[in-house]
């Protein structure tokens, strides 16, 4: 295929090549003057008009020889070949737009990243640009004037999940004028930090730092506090989603209820509370998971209530005083129309039972970093003293092992990145409430960020002691008289170089985060991925770090990784700051890359309805043929791909345009000599 | 079956998010790789329509390398699967039409994973040339080619008429 390959047809269009020598790093493997003006002669008939090469295209002086082109030489076509184009495909692009052409008509074609920066061969490079650039023009060719595509954007916001990240990212934008409805599942806003005790390294009570950001979120204006409540399903697009909301049965009038309290106070029947208290205390049946919750409202236990299962009971409709037990109340699903959504879903603890040979749930004196939260807690089951699983011992020796179920083949392999600091912080308190000595059991001490080795090194001051090296087991089998009675834990000290036995009579896990058991189902229902752990996953880990591949959808906090609470802050402000610029714009524009049906090919077969993970295409049972939603099309072309009919088309990666790039890329072969 | 002056000429797919990033990083880490492979970008693996690959080799490459993100962490959920089930539908489909299935190859590389594609694209390169020229599309004297089963003959063999 050395000749033009029948194509002998001049062409209507007007083409601009452009070759860039970036400095040397083209110009020092591919010979750029050679391709410049093999495309301006061979590729004539192409409607190549103009083959320029210049020292940096991407230079004002290189973008101004290209707006030059386009008005005097009357270009309709632009191929620039330089380095990738998610380098500076924008740069020419707004470069064609200044000289009025339309900038989807420009075609950026990498001859550094693939040719001039991975090969050797003078000749081999020149040869291959040759066909790279060939390969632009006949893609060119086939290329329309596109025009973005606009979309309004609803000024209200659904936030997902009422923990610090969501709450942060809430109070921003109602703060900044604008409606949130915050979806909470628990019966209270708060998350995982209302059950903190201390927070590091400021050793602030959390309740402290945390209940007054819960009130302003409840009572503000602009913010609809949904608790107790689950988004179910989601529709529409960025700027235009409605969102199905359940909203479940309380039993207990939000109108009347004032949040007394009689009815806790009244209700027969205590259980262990397994989620707030972690397993170490109780509550009742309808309850409020802690004094401060916000909202104030009760909830009831309709699986545990006695008069659900026996008939009688209503102790708490007996003392209410305002009449606001309704055991008649049923689940509210309702729908809201947001433009934004960000989702700040937070994280599960790692099952500590996973890692047997430590004994959590077999060794009673063997607690979780959740339990110890409760046990140090002022308000917690024990009002802040710490003692062993009987209630009243305070331990003597205390072993805090890090890493347990993070860093491990066996488990997850990432670092949780919160619980060397918690570690450490455990280690503070026990030292400073009980005078227990204290041992750390680590692999490596992570603590980055700001005052945060300063604690470690106030740690060590305080004289708790570091082994390095991961236990291997937990026991309470003795080997000899001073272990009897004691739990013994089993670990080599890498750096002493020796197996050792610490009995001790407390053992706290530092356990890891991990991804919601049901985050895969949230992602799915929200148009997310989740990387290979299970975290959502970012647009860009650097750059983009709340933004996700779906438009309108942002994430924060641990849903998206473990990180501590300033970042998890952080990222909800972060998110709350990409909301309002896009509700400030009122409309945006989406990349005209889009799937699209002709009606009048369409077969009505529905091969295409199954393959869009975004629901994009809709089938209209009147006409039996499908449609597809460009605001909804994110554009990967699997339909197209599909389509028996040919029916589906795609913008800027239609058929035509890929084969022509084909046909261009195998004018020349390799190792074909390269002829002017 | 190669003469030794063969050189391939592979035509690669690749997706905008992964296996194009990877080829960018490949780029600026100075990993070197064969010349004989022109990448062309979709979108997504997803995207590959089948034919590509056939337009590939009508005109005149012989070898298509797919590639795409890894299974579970496609940007668009889960199109590299439909690609993964494209592409064992493809390699049967040339094998009926009497080309070696080994001529496309499917490549997982994530962006992160340049070193790995310029790998996968150098092994490629020398399966391709093991393999030899096609001969399917280009110049219309070495069409007969794969007609007459020189190259392929193989491929004839797996397949009974």
């Amino acid at each position: 295929m050395t000749q033009d390959n029948g194509n002998s047809q001049d062409v209507q269009e007007r083409i601009g090549v452009y070759v860039c020598h970036c400095g040397t790093n083209i110009a020092g493997t591919v010979d750029v003057q050679q391709v410049a003006e093999w495309a301006a002669t061979r590729l004539k008939r192409r409607g190549v008009v103009i083959g320029r090469d210049y020292k940096f295209m991407c230079s004002s002086l290189g973008q101004e020889l290209i707006e030059n082109d386009i008005k005097e030489l009357g270009l309709t076509r632009v191929v620039v070949a330089a380095c990738s184009p998610h380098l500076h495909e924008a740069t020419f692009r707004n470069a064609c737009q200044r000289a009025g052409l339309n900038p989807y008509l420009c075609e950026l074609v990498s001859i550094r990243e693939q040719v001039s920066w991975v090969h050797t061969d003078k000749v081999a490079a020149t040869v291959k640009s040759q066909a790279v650039v060939s390969g632009g023009v006949e893609r060119v060719l086939r290329h329309e004037p596109l025009e973005p595509l606009r979309v309004p954007i609803h000024p209200a916001t659904l936030v997902v999940g009422g923990g610090i990240a969501g709450i942060q990212s809430a109070l921003e934008i109602a703060d900044a004028g604008y409606r949130v409805y915050l979806v909470e599942r628990e019966p209270s806003i708060g998350g995982h930090m209302a059950q903190f005790d201390k927070t590091f390294p400021t050793l602030d009570c959390s309740a402290c730092i945390l209940t007054p950001r819960m009130v302003q979120a409840g009572a503000h204006p602009n913010i609809t506090l949904l608790t107790y409540s689950e988004v179910e399903k989601v529709d529409g697009y960025v700027g235009n989603f409605v969102v199905t909301i359940r909203k479940k049965a309380r039993k207990i009038n939000e109108e009347l209820c004032t949040g007394c309290g009689i009815c806790q106070e009244k209700c027969p029947v205590k259980i262990i509370d397994d989620v707030y208290e972690a397993g170490l205390g109780y509550r009742k049946i309808v309850y409020t998971p802690f004094p401060q919750a916000v909202p104030k409202f009760p909830v009831m236990d309709v699986e545990n209530c006695t008069y659900f299962k026996k008939g009688t009971c209503k102790a708490c409709e007996k003392f209410c005083p305002t009449n606001a037990i309704d055991f008649n109340q049923q689940d509210e699903v309702f729908s809201v129309e947001v433009g934004n959504i960000v989702l700040a879903t937070g994280y599960d603890l790692f099952d500590a039972r996973r890692v047997t040979n430590y004994g959590y749930g077999r060794l009673p004196n063997v607690f979780t970093s959740l339990e110890f939260e409760r046990l140090s807690n002022a308000a917690g089951p024990t009002n802040g003293s710490i003692v062993l699983r009987d209630g009243k011992t305070v331990p003597k020796a205390v072993g805090i092992i890090h890493c347990v179920g993070s860093r491990d083949r066996n488990f997850n392999n990432y670092c949780s990145t919160i619980c060397c600091m918690q570690g450490l912080k455990f280690a503070h308190l026990v030292h400073e409430r009980t005078g227990a000595t204290v041992y750390n059991f680590y692999i490596d001490m992570r603590t980055a960020y700001k005052a945060y080795d300063e604690f470690y090194q106030r740690v060590l001051e305080e004289g708790t002691l570091f082994v390095r090296g991961k236990v291997a087991e937990v026991t309470d089998v003795p080997r000899i008289k001073d272990e009897e009675g004691h739990l013994i834990i089993q670990c080599e000290d890498t750096l002493a170089g020796k197996q050792r036995r610490i009995p001790v009579d407390m053992v706290i896990l530092s356990i890891g985060l991990q991804p919601r058991a049901d985050a895969k189902e949230t992602a799915k229902k929200f148009g997310l991925s989740c990387s290979a752990d299970g975290w959502f996953i970012e647009k860009h880990p650097k750059l983009d770090p709340v933004a996700t591949m779906t438009e309108g959808v942002y994430i924060a906090g641990c849903a998206q990784g473990p990180k501590d609470i300033p970042s998890s802050v952080a990222q909800g402000a972060a998110a709350a700051a990409r909301v309002l610029g896009k509700i400030q714009q009122r409309e945006m524009a989406l990349e005209p890359v889009r799937a699209s049906i002709n009606q009048d090919q369409c077969s009505g077969c529905r091969i295409c309805n199954n393959l869009c993970p975004f629901n994009a295409i809709l089938f209209h049972d009147d006409r039996m043929v499908s449609e597809i939603n460009p605001a909804l099309c994110q554009g990967c072309g699997t339909c197209v791909a599909a389509c028996p009919a040919g029916a589906i088309s795609g913008t800027a990666f239609s058929n035509e345009q890929i084969m022509a790039q084909i046909e261009g890329l195998m004018l020349l072969n390799v190792g074909e000599e390269i002829t002017l | 079956m190669s003469d030794e002056s063969f050189e391939p000429t592979v035509i690669g797919f690749t997706c905008n998010w992964c296996s194009y990033r990877a080829a960018d990083l490949a780029g600026t880490a100075r990993v070197k790789y064969p010349p004989n492979i022109r990448l062309i970008r979709l979108m997504c693996s997803g995207r590959l329509d089948p034919t590509f690959v056939l337009k590939a080799f009508s005109s005149g490459a012989d070898g298509v390398l797919i590639t795409g993100c890894h299974p579970g962490e496609c940007h668009y959920l889960e199109q590299n699967f439909k690609a993964l089930r494209r592409f064992h539908l493809l390699r049967r489909t040339l094998q009926g039409l009497g080309l070696e299935p080994e001529r496309v190859k499917l490549v997982w590389a994530s962006a992160a994973e340049g070193v790995k594609l310029a790998h996968e694209i150098a092994s490629f390169v020398e399966e391709i040339r093991a393999l030899g020229p096609l001969h399917w599309g280009g110049n219309g004297s070495n069409q007969s080619a794969v007609i007459s089963g020189q190259s392929t003959a193989h491929a004839f063999k797996e397949v009974p008429a």
